[in-house]
């Protein structure tokens, strides 16, 4: 165990260098500018539950369904050298999907929002399966495949319900977009834990991350060592279609509605660039999952802590893009070792002073 | 005969992480003479070109071009100064012009005279004789004439130093020859020439020099004349070389009539044509003929590389299908690509993922190895195939090339495998590894190991097979077995003499 935690560091630090200084900048910075944005207190909610609350809880809990999908869209990445845009409209269809069972149960059980909940996942990983065969066996770039989807998803998910934006009002499923009763931590935190443990489970046992990173890294030579990439890919995309569907069950449930048009809408950018700041070659190959979680909280983060600057919402976004220009270009590759360069430097000149020393 | 100090490198020093590259190493071209390179993979060869053309910062030392002290910072940078490189793969774009490639990039302006540029490139080809015309598509021309424009753009930018990294390792006798001519004419000019090879004639055909490295170490700089090929490969691989003549003598090979493991009939792909082919147990052949024979293509039909179209195949007398390479390897084959790069290693990852590769595979998607149970594979087999890497987690990539083939066996082995095609493992691989690889599956077939080894080195595979498939114009022309194993007979088959044995 102490072993696995030191490799943890040791080769993984590398990559997870730069997600985790700009978490550590962003927690200095907020420090710094006011102490209290980091007060976490208990309070009553509507509900009469007593649960965290402040700044740093909404972070975590707001960042919940970007974690959820950028863990499956590290994978997808990793395998196709490419990404899927299209995880947000998805989301709108598998929670339309979600809504549209319980709607036309009788009442509302533990057992239908289980129903519901897999029959969102079988659609997302339908249209995962789609996606993934458009990039696999048709070998179509993925940003075009999922083009389509990402198109004519939300029309999709229109129709679903009709057209309409039905609400649902449940205690579970209050519990499911807030807290379960007597549990402080938001359900959603809860699930994205859940998520990130099964996909640790997934890859101890399984081959999931030797074969993905071989087919990712060097297609050709993966194939003739017997791994069959189509499916490596297809089932990428599957896994990403389970992200899609648990994404959108806690967006839906947070709200208690479907509305087709603005569920985690332009969520798959965020996504995106979540596994990027992860330090994840976009071009495919070796990836860290834990990085792509990382780069989920620091875009929350940010978010967060320009709306406690009073900075107004329209112009949120433009701050965000300085911050994260900042970001990519300090993990860019020609930074990266001119930074080594300098640290081998002063690491020699050290030595060398030592040596003299012992001279 | 002039002796006048082109560049001069004094006590280059570079360390990689975990690894000294090069460690006080000098290095002397004068104007006019063609000098040879020479070393093992891992000798420090490459990262020495690297430092010259500023692909690589060195640790220490100095560079001096024409008694001018230099520093290098990049590619572009050694370009100005005179230093140019032609490498082993063609960096030029087939898909433009031969003219267009030779002043694609050098920045006179942004705009571009296509009929200047054409008659002028017209010249240069005239007078370094290069059999091309400036308009043609780069990608029309041979190989050869492809690597001679390389060099002629490099000669056309005043080049006083040419690198050339193993230039020869994709052309054949008379295409090797027309490169020789044109390098004999450039050094009549004046240019340094510094050669990269793996073939020793050609460093005795063309070369004045040679400086010897080994292990990041300079062993010595020689007059050509004065040391003879066996000193050369005694200082190379800087042990003596009775190993190579003892291997050479092995007891006579014999077929015995044991059990055929693999059995072909009329055996195609996509590639290869149809063809019928055997293999007993513990029996090594090989797949001869010149390149484009379909050597590679019919042991490709065999392992599923490529799709297979037809065919019966049997192994240990019983009807299988193998149509993808997972199927050959459930069956006991294992099958170590011709291009390590494009088909063998998954470079990012380490030495010890690349070794289980295989193995994990064929266990299955649900029955991962462990990690403990993968550390112990590699190691073991970094140490029995003597492989050089700093740790069993460094990225295989950034091995040197005969140490990348070693992970790649090793990951075959860790198979167990009942037949073992080899596709040029030797290629681009230094005198000491080649010779670890033939005995490697001499004892490999004694333990009962059917093996299938191809090689551009007959000699090589007289030295390690018991029988010949021939080779030309991708059909079986022959099979040679017994005293029809030598050089000559050999090569009377692939020319065309009498088919023996009609396959």
């Amino acid at each position: 165990m102490k072993d696995n935690f030191r490799r943890f560091f040791k080769g993984g630090l590398g990559q997870l260098t730069i997600p985790i200084i700009a978490i550590l900048f962003l927690v200095g910075f907020n420090l710094v500018r006011d102490p209290s944005f980091f007060s976490i207190e208990i309070t009553q909610n509507n509900n009469g539950n007593m649960v965290l609350a402040g700044n740093l809880i909404s972070i975590i809990n707001g960042a919940s369904e970007l974690a959820v999908l950028a863990m499956g869209m590290t994978l997808v990445t990793a395998a196709c050298g490419g990404q899927d845009i299209s995880v947000g409209a998805a989301a709108a269809i598998a929670g339309s999907a979600f809504v549209k069972i319980l709607k036309v149960s009788p009442n509302i059980t533990g057992v239908t929002v289980a129903a519901a909940f897999l029959f969102a996942c079988v659609v997302a990983m339908i249209f995962g399966a789609f996606n993934g065969t458009l990039v696999s066996v048709f070998k179509i770039q993925p940003m075009i495949a999922t083009l389509i989807l990402y198109t004519c998803g939300r029309s999709i998910a229109y129709w679903i319900n009709g057209g309409a934006t039905p609400t649902v009002s449940s205690p579970i499923i209050t519990a499911i977009g807030g807290f379960i009763p007597g549990i402080p931590v938001p359900t959603p935190v809860l699930i994205v834990i859940t998520v990130a443990i099964i996909f640790v489970l997934v890859f101890h046992f399984t081959s999931l991350e030797l074969f993905t990173q071989s087919v990712g890294i060097n297609g050709s030579a993966a194939r003739l060592n017997g791994i069959n990439s189509t499916f490596i890919k297809l089932l990428s995309f599957i896994i990403l279609g389970l992200c899609v569907a648990v994404a959108g069950t806690i967006g839906v449930s947070r709200l208690g509605l479907i509305n087709h048009e603005t569920l985690l809408l332009d969520i798959e950018m965020d996504a995106i660039l979540a596994v990027a700041i992860g330090g994840n070659n976009l071009g495919g190959g070796k990836f860290k999952i834990s990085g792509s979680i990382i780069g989920a909280y620091v875009i929350q983060m940010l978010t967060i802590t320009l709306y406690a600057m009073k900075v107004p919402s329209t112009d949120v976004k433009a701050y965000k893009a300085i911050v994260i220009i900042l970001l990519v270009v300090i993990g860019s590759p020609v930074i990266k070792s001119k930074f080594q360069k300098t640290v081998s430097r002063v690491k020699s000149n050290k030595q060398r002073v030592s040596m003299k020393g012992a001279e | 005969m002039q002796e006048v100090e082109l560049l001069q490198m004094r006590h280059i020093n570079k360390v990689f992480p975990g690894v000294k590259a090069l460690s006080d190493v000098d290095f002397t071209l004068r104007k006019g003479e063609i000098h040879a390179l020479m070393g093992e993979n891992g000798a420090g060869k490459s990262t020495l070109i690297k430092i010259l053309t500023g692909v690589y910062g060195m640790d220490g030392g100095e560079i001096t071009v024409e008694g001018m002290n230099v520093s290098i910072h990049s590619p572009q940078d050694a370009q100005n100064k005179g230093i140019s490189t032609v490498y082993q793969e063609i960096t030029l774009c087939p898909n433009l012009t031969v003219a267009e490639n030779m002043f694609i990039g050098r920045g006179e302006g942004a705009l571009v005279f296509h009929r200047d540029n054409e008659n002028r490139a017209n010249e240069i080809l005239k007078k370094l004789g290069i059999p091309a015309r400036a308009s043609q598509q780069l990608g029309s021309c041979s190989l050869a004439v492809q690597q001679m424009v390389a060099i002629a753009r490099a000669v056309d930018m005043e080049c006083k130093v040419l690198i050339l990294d193993e230039p020869t390792s994709s052309l054949d006798d008379k295409e090797v020859n027309m490169l020789f001519d044109l390098m004999r004419d450039l050094k009549k000019q004046g240019v340094g020439i510094i050669f990269v090879t793996h073939f020793l004639e050609q460093v005795y055909e063309v070369c004045d020099r040679i400086t010897v490295l080994r292990n990041g170490e300079l062993v010595g700089e020689y007059l050509t004349e004065e040391l003879p090929q066996v000193e050369l490969v005694a200082k190379m691989i800087g042990k003596e070389l009775d190993e190579l003549s003892n291997l050479g003598e092995t007891e006579e090979k014999k077929v015995e009539n044991k059990e055929i493991f693999y059995e072909a009939e009329s055996l195609s792909s996509n590639e290869a044509m149809p063809f019928d082919f055997c293999i007993h147990k513990g029996e090594v052949n090989g797949f001869t003929g010149l390149l484009g024979s379909g050597r590679s293509e019919s042991v490709r039909a065999i392992f599923g590389a490529d799709k297979v179209n037809g065919g019966n195949v049997k192994i240990k007398g019983e009807d299988v299908k193998i149509t993808k390479p997972i199927d050959a390897m459930k069956h006991g084959i294992g099958y170590l690509a011709e291009d390590r790069k494009r088909d063998g290693i998954i470079a990012e990852l380490s030495v010890r993922e690349n070794i289980i590769l295989a193995l994990q595979v064929m266990k299955g998607f649900f029955k991962p190895i462990s990690r403990s149970e993968a550390e112990a594979f590699a190691d073991e087999y970094i140490k029995v195939l003597n492989i050089k890497t700093a740790s069993r987690e460094t990225p295989v990539g950034s091995l040197s090339g005969g140490n990348q083939q070693k992970v790649i066996l090793a990951r075959w082995l860790l198979t167990h495998p009942d037949y073992l095609i080899l596709d040029e493992p030797t290629r681009g691989i230094d005198v000491g590894t080649k010779l670890e690889i033939q005995k490697l599956v001499l004892k490999l077939a004694e333990d009962g190991v059917s093996v299938t080894f191809i090689s551009s080195e007959v000699e090589e595979m007289l030295r390690t097979c018991s029988r010949l498939i021939v080779m030309r114009d991708r059909h079986i022309v022959g099979e040679l077995t017994g005293s029809d194993l030598n050089q000559a007979q050999v090569m009377k088959t692939i020319a065309g003499g009498e088919a023996v044995n009609e396959g």
